[in-house]
């Protein structure tokens, strides 16, 4: 009783501040009212869809039955899907076919914009620097469906590329056919399109660094190459750090735009990775399609193991460099 | 004291400077050749090196007369126009309620936009959702509503709006304007640089787009020039579905034709709007 009073003491006391909390500030409840609109049903609302993984999914029909809730729970408490994947034949080799492309992205994609930046850093004639800025950064904003068309004619018989392998020693032959060629051109023109902005980022870090290090490195006799080493690299150390781990937080999200434009049915088998398979086995000829249920179950699998490596990356990378993105 | 570079500096400054050099061309030519293949009179291009065999601009002729490609033209103006405004408006207005410090939900709407950040449903709960519940199926808005506010450009915009002096809005308060003459009157005026940011974002983004409408306007005639290039350079090309028809026999120099007719834009605006995507970037890096 004591304690009801006390409550309700307060109790008017909070209706009053919304209420002067709504009259104060009436116009700014207007403009919140399509920003919440739009993320709760663009946004929060497919993420209600995920439950569909856990389901035997049929699409809605005319009696009311199926749909995201009115379909049954899948078997094994709702993991049929999941095990369904695991001991699928494609299994191993969309996994494997997705962890090549992402550590071949790690060991040749990612070191390529921090060289770059590094060996721009040494460039002294400011407006040739503006000059090779300005034009390496112009492939990123070339749509996907133009650079992967470029991709295809180089890359035919008696395309440019194809004819600068030939020089170089290779065959004449249609390369985009050739399952052998499919990941060195993927990482290839990724690099291509990507190295020039994602080097923004590491020149931004460069600029960053206090000048006076390299006054005082060269009053104690170093030279170029000892500066680099001991002054420049620290220096964007933590940058690297963290880009890596959020790189290795997305392993096993290789990016389906590009892989779904470059694969054909020669390197289907080399080229399909997860995002790309689960697009296939829901829009895809292949199979039939409509596989909405099994593609989701795919789907957060393939975030699961993400958020688990990007927090192995974390914990090693907080061990060694003391530095971590959380 | 003077830093005198050591032989072995100098070596390296050549190498680097050629180096650089070679970037340059390989970033520019793939676009230069693409160009002169398409001006090429010879159907077959496959000794051009850098310049024209015979020139014409019949190709283009052909490639600007095909309906699909003007539909698609039109498509994606259309989208691009409107998506961007809708971009614009509904980012501006996120990020100004996320810089009010009176606003009782600020915190609740912060934290809604943030966690969109690294959760979100997958691209199939997505497009069941959409097709399912929200009816977008075949219906334009699926290309200008989903995206409307990217958080990050959201945050990058917020950070420059939080930049401007409060001192000003409390003028406008005092002359008894509302949140909303604030927004109108100081802050969009001051926030030019930002604004021109986000549109050139969001409109490359509007203009390079072709996945979601492939999996929502495919059964429709409404489909952006993206999507008719990759019918016609792509699917014909690999034979991965069975509907290329007469554009497998399309000649190569007029396959070039339509690479550049659906790049040009970009390359045509692009020296002019680099700076300002630089800036962008720099503002997002800082902060993030």
């Amino acid at each position: 009783m004591n304690e009801q009073s006390i409550t309700l003491k307060k109790k008017p006391n909070l209706g009053r501040r919304i209420g002067d909390e709504l009259k104060h500030n009436f116009v700014l409840y207007l403009m919140a009212i399509p920003v919440i609109v739009y993320f709760v049903l663009f946004v929060y609302l497919p993420m209600y869809g995920l439950i569909i993984a856990f389901k035997d999914y049929k699409p809605f029909n005319r009696m009311g039955q199926g749909g995201i809730w009115g379909s049954p729970w899948a078997d094994m408490y709702g993991f049929a899907n999941f095990i369904r994947f695991f001991k699928s034949p494609l299994f191993w080799p969309v996994l494997k076919n997705t962890l090549y492309i992402s550590f071949l992205t790690l060991i040749f994609s990612f070191p390529a914009p921090i060289i770059f930046a590094l060996m721009l850093n040494e460039i002294k004639n400011l407006k040739y620097k503006k000059v090779i800025q300005t034009i390496t950064y112009l492939p990123h904003f070339i749509s996907m469906v133009v650079i992967c068309s470029m991709v295809i004619r180089f890359f035919q018989t008696d395309g440019i590329m194809t004819a600068l392998v030939d020089v170089l020693g290779g065959s004449k032959q249609n390369y985009m056919i050739n399952a052998d060629a499919y990941r060195p051109i993927y990482i290839g023109s990724g690099i291509w399109q990507g190295i020039g902005w994602s080097s923004i980022i590491y020149i931004s870090a460069l600029s960053s660094i206090d000048q006076e290090l390299y006054e005082a490195a060269v009053i104690d006799g170093a030279g170029k190459w000892k500066q680099v080493v001991h002054i420049t690299i620290p220096g964007i150390l933590s940058t690297i750090v963290i880009l890596l781990i959020m790189n290795v937080g997305q392993m096993l999200s290789v990016g389906y735009e590009k892989t779904i434009l470059l694969q054909n049915s020669n390197t289907a088998e080399v080229a399909r990775v997860i995002s790309s398979y689960t697009y296939d086995l829901t829009f895809g000829t292949e199979g039939g399609g409509g596989e909405f249920a099994y593609s989701s179950a795919i789907g957060i699998f393939q975030s699961v193991v993400n958020i688990i490596f990007l927090t192995i990356a974390n914990t090693i990378s907080k061990k060694i460099t003391n530095s971590g993105l959380f | 004291m003077v830093y005198k570079p050591s032989l072995g500096e100098k070596v390296f400054n050549v190498f680097n400077i050629c180096i650089m050099a070679i970037m340059i061309f390989i970033c520019l030519y793939p676009f230069w050749y693409c160009i002169m293949c398409s001006l090429s009179r010879h159907a077959d291009t496959a000794s051009l090196m850098l310049w024209p065999k015979g020139f014409t601009l019949a190709t283009y002729k052909d490639v600007l007369s095909r309906q699909d490609i003007q539909t698609g033209y039109l498509v994606t103006i259309f989208i691009v126009v409107v998506g961007t405004i809708f971009n614009l408006i509904m980012t501006t207005i996120a990020a100004f309620l996320l810089t009010r410090r009176n606003f009782a939900i600020r915190n609740f709407l912060t934290y809604m936009m943030l966690f969109t950040m690294y959760f979100g449903g997958d691209m199939i709960p997505t497009y069941i959702v959409y097709t399912q519940i929200l009816g977008m199926e075949g219906n334009i808005l699926v290309l200008i509503i989903p995206g409307a506010i990217s958080v990050y450009n959201c945050i990058v915009m917020r950070t420059n709006f939080d930049a401007i002096p409060t001192s000003l809005e409390e003028s406008v308060k005092v002359d008894g304007g509302n949140d909303m003459h604030v927004l109108w009157h100081i802050i969009i005026p001051l926030s030019k640089a930002v604004i021109s940011v986000m549109v050139l974002f969001y409109g490359v983004g509007h203009w390079n787009a072709w996945f979601p409408a492939s999996l929502y306007l495919n059964k429709t005639d409404i489909k952006p020039l993206q999507l008719r290039l990759r019918e016609i350079l792509i699917l014909s090309q690999t034979g991965a579905e069975g509907d290329a028809g007469d554009v497998a026999t399309m000649a190569e120099n007029i396959k070039f034709a339509t690479i550049i007719v659906a790049t040009l834009p970009i390359l045509l605006v692009y020296p002019f709007i680099q700076k300002y995507f630089v800036k962008g970037v720099m503002i997002g890096a800082v902060k993030g």
